[in-house]
């Protein structure tokens, strides 16, 4: 472990980032955004998911440091009277996970499709990739949209409202496949005619060994870099259709869902509701993005920034 | 330094038998692309690019056969094919008498540990994110599940040792080497299994010429300690010379001759052979001309009729564009496919 230690101290990686602003701000920023996040439970001043907690006599409160503000509600108060901050940090801590559970999901579907189109070849390599075509000639959006308002009507909302999170995961994780397996075959094939894996099959390995042990670990970097991209893409995925309606219930908001419920209400002039959500989910795929561009251009060696 | 290979304790015979191999590479195309009109009927045309076509080629147990021929005359997919890399279009393997390129993935195995191969280029036939230790013992645990953990360290140790790779470097990564250093860890990764046949695709070509001599000797060295039999796949003559108990020359997927190294550099048979050895620089005044050959290679899609070297060669008559030459005896232990030095028109 002290090896890997060293080796990961010691890499062009963590020596590149030292040196890199945007990367190390970048960094900070979702670091600190995933810990408040996380920590919601624990530092969020009101629990926004405990109705008894909620006054409607409080709603649309503006921002403390505006007239009609109220010291308790720093960031003000949503049309149900929700304090904004402590909403706002369990909607970030929603909309992150379904970003990475849906990208986890996207990843080893991908991968093990990808791997396998690109190791065998022939008819399964034309077959999956025809699937992962038909896949992308349909946006991830109409998908979702269809399978959720499907589901929505079939099952009703209050069994919706209790799956949403697991839906919301499984559909954009579904729907984003063919991103992972195109990218991940590509870097199979010119991995697979390499000698290394030549001398693999001489030994006598079967090919799943291979693939996993010898060629998986090879295709790495590529994987990691659309991941982050994958990962902001969901958080915009799940923020467009908690926007239209079919995302995160309105007891559970998620950011998008924040957005939504505030719209309603931006020209009487109660801008905060959707301001300040907007602000966070822009920052957090902004900051997630930057990420992946340093990522992709450390990792790709024949791109020589100074 | 021909003649090492005789020391081996086996009894002689012969241990790799290759029978009319062929082998046929498809050139991809789609079934649209596929169908011709030709005389006003649609005909579908399957091009394919033909490596090696029907070799027949013994490997005697101990010995060091060496495969030479120019680049593309199917050196590499012979290898290839004899480790079951590829499948073969037509033709035979045996291994010590077993038919082995029809069998199954696992009725191969026994045989996956006694024949290994060294590849070309050291820097692709090391995975960049194993160590050597990983590397070496991958084999080694995968043909002996059950071996403890003390064995298999004294037994990397020990092959790193006889290839002079330091064994404290175990835990080190390939890109940590040098192009020699890789070299020699790829064949420590072959030895561990302790095989008795090694096919070598051109295990020196990629290096340094004065860590070439170096790798020729470990190689040499692990034959002798080892009883090693190898098929050394080149096409450096001055490395057949100084390796080879038997040399092979290959052209256009097809054997010409099959000599004894001292007999093939000393009276090549062949007209192609003749040509080749002739162009070797020397020093002295007094080498025979070098013979050059006229045109280029023909294109293996679309192989000439009759001898394939029949419109290179100056000696070729009206029965060299007809008829195929098939290897025949000619005294000092050679076998060569001309119909020339069959008649006797060739000196």
């Amino acid at each position: 472990m002290t090896r890997y230690w060293h080796l990961f101290k010691d890499s062009a990686l963590l020596y590149s980032f030292g040196r890199d602003k945007v990367a190390m701000a970048s960094f900070s920023v979702l670091l600190l955004l995933v810990l408040l996040s996380f920590s919601s439970p624990l530092i969020a001043p009101f629990d926004p998911y405990d109705p008894a907690g909620i006054d409607i006599m409080d709603s649309d409160i503006p921002p403390s440091w505006q007239e009609e503000g109220d010291p308790r509600f720093t960031l003000g108060t949503d049309a149900q009277g929700r304090d904004m901050l402590s909403t706002m940090l369990y909607g970030t801590r929603i909309s992150i996970t379904i970003g990475f559970f849906a990208v986890l999901l996207q990843s080893v579907l991908g991968i093990l499709l990808g791997l396998a189109a690109g190791y065998y070849g022939g008819r399964i390599d034309a077959f999956l990739m025809r699937l992962a075509d038909i896949q992308l000639s349909f946006s991830t959006l109409m998908v979702a949209i269809v399978v959720l308002a499907v589901f929505q009507a079939s099952f009703g909302t209050e069994l919706y409202n209790d799956l949403a999170i697991f839906m919301l995961i499984l559909v954009i994780g579904i729907a984003e496949w063919p991103q992972y397996a195109r990218t991940v075959r590509a870097s199979v094939l010119a991995e697979k005619k390499k000698e290394y894996v030549d001398a693999v099959r001489v030994i006598g390995l079967g090919s799943r060994r291979i693939m996993l042990r010898h060629i998986l670990p090879n295709t790495l970097s590529p994987i990691l870099v659309i991941s982050t991209v994958q990962v902001a893409n969901a958080i915009m995925s799940e923020a467009a259709l908690s926007f239209l309606g079919l995302g995160m219930p309105v007891n559970k908001p998620s950011l998008g869902s924040l957005i939504n419920s505030g719209f309603e209400y931006i020209l009487s002039g109660s801008w905060w509701i959707t301001a300040f959500p907007a602000a966070i989910l822009i920052i957090l795929v902004l900051v997630i993005n930057l990420l992946g561009d340093w990522l992709r251009d450390v990792l790709n060696p024949k791109l020589y920034k100074d | 330094m021909s003649g090492i290979a005789q020391q081996g304790s086996q009894p002689a015979g012969d241990l790799v038998k290759i029978r009319g191999l062929s082998k046929w590479f498809p050139l991809t195309k789609g079934f649209l692309e596929q169908l011709h009109f030709e005389g006003g009927k649609l005909v579908r045309k399957r091009e394919s690019v033909k490596a090696i076509n029907g070799v027949d080629l013994d490997v005697k147990r101990g010995e060091a056969l060496c495969v030479v021929g120019e680049s593309g005359c199917g050196k590499s997919t012979v290898a290839r094919v004899v480790m079951g890399l590829l499948e073969p279009t037509a033709g035979s393997i045996e291994y010590d008498g077993q038919r082995i390129d029809d069998l199954s993935a696992e009725r191969l195995m026994p045989y996956r540990r006694r024949m290994q191969m060294i590849f070309q280029n050291p820097y692709a036939s090391l995975n960049p994110r194993l160590t050597v230790k990983q590397a070496l013992e991958e084999p080694m645990r995968f043909h002996n599940p059950g071996i403890g953990n003390g064995e298999l360290k004294d037994k990397v140790q020990d092959v790193m040792d006889s290839v002079g790779v330091d064994p404290s470097w175990r835990e080190r990564f390939p890109h940590e080497f040098s192009g020699g250093q890789r070299q020699r860890v790829s064949i420590a990764r072959a030895l561990m299994v302790d095989p008795e046949f090694i096919v070598a695709d051109e295990p020196i070509s990629a290096l340094d010429v004065s860590i070439q001599a170096q790798v020729l000797n470990l190689m040499m060295d692990a034959m002798e300690q080892r009883n090693l039999t190898y098929m050394f796949i080149t096409h450096d003559l001055s490395v057949v010379e100084h390796f080879g108990t038997r040399v092979a020359v290959m052209y256009l997927g097809s054997l010409c001759e099959l000599a004894p190294t001292r007999t093939l550099f000393e009276t090549p048979r062949h007209p192609y052979t003749k040509a080749l050895i002739s162009a070797i620089p020397k020093l002295n005044r007094d080498r025979p001309a070098h013979i050059k050959l006229i045109g280029e290679v023909p294109t293996p899609i679309d192989l000439p009729s009759g001898c394939f070297f029949h419109n290179r060669c100056v000696y070729a008559n009206d029965r060299c564009r007809v008829e195929k030459p098939e290897l025949h005896s000619v005294d000092g232990g050679c076998r060569v496919a001309c119909h020339g030095v069959q008649e006797g028109r060739v000196d």
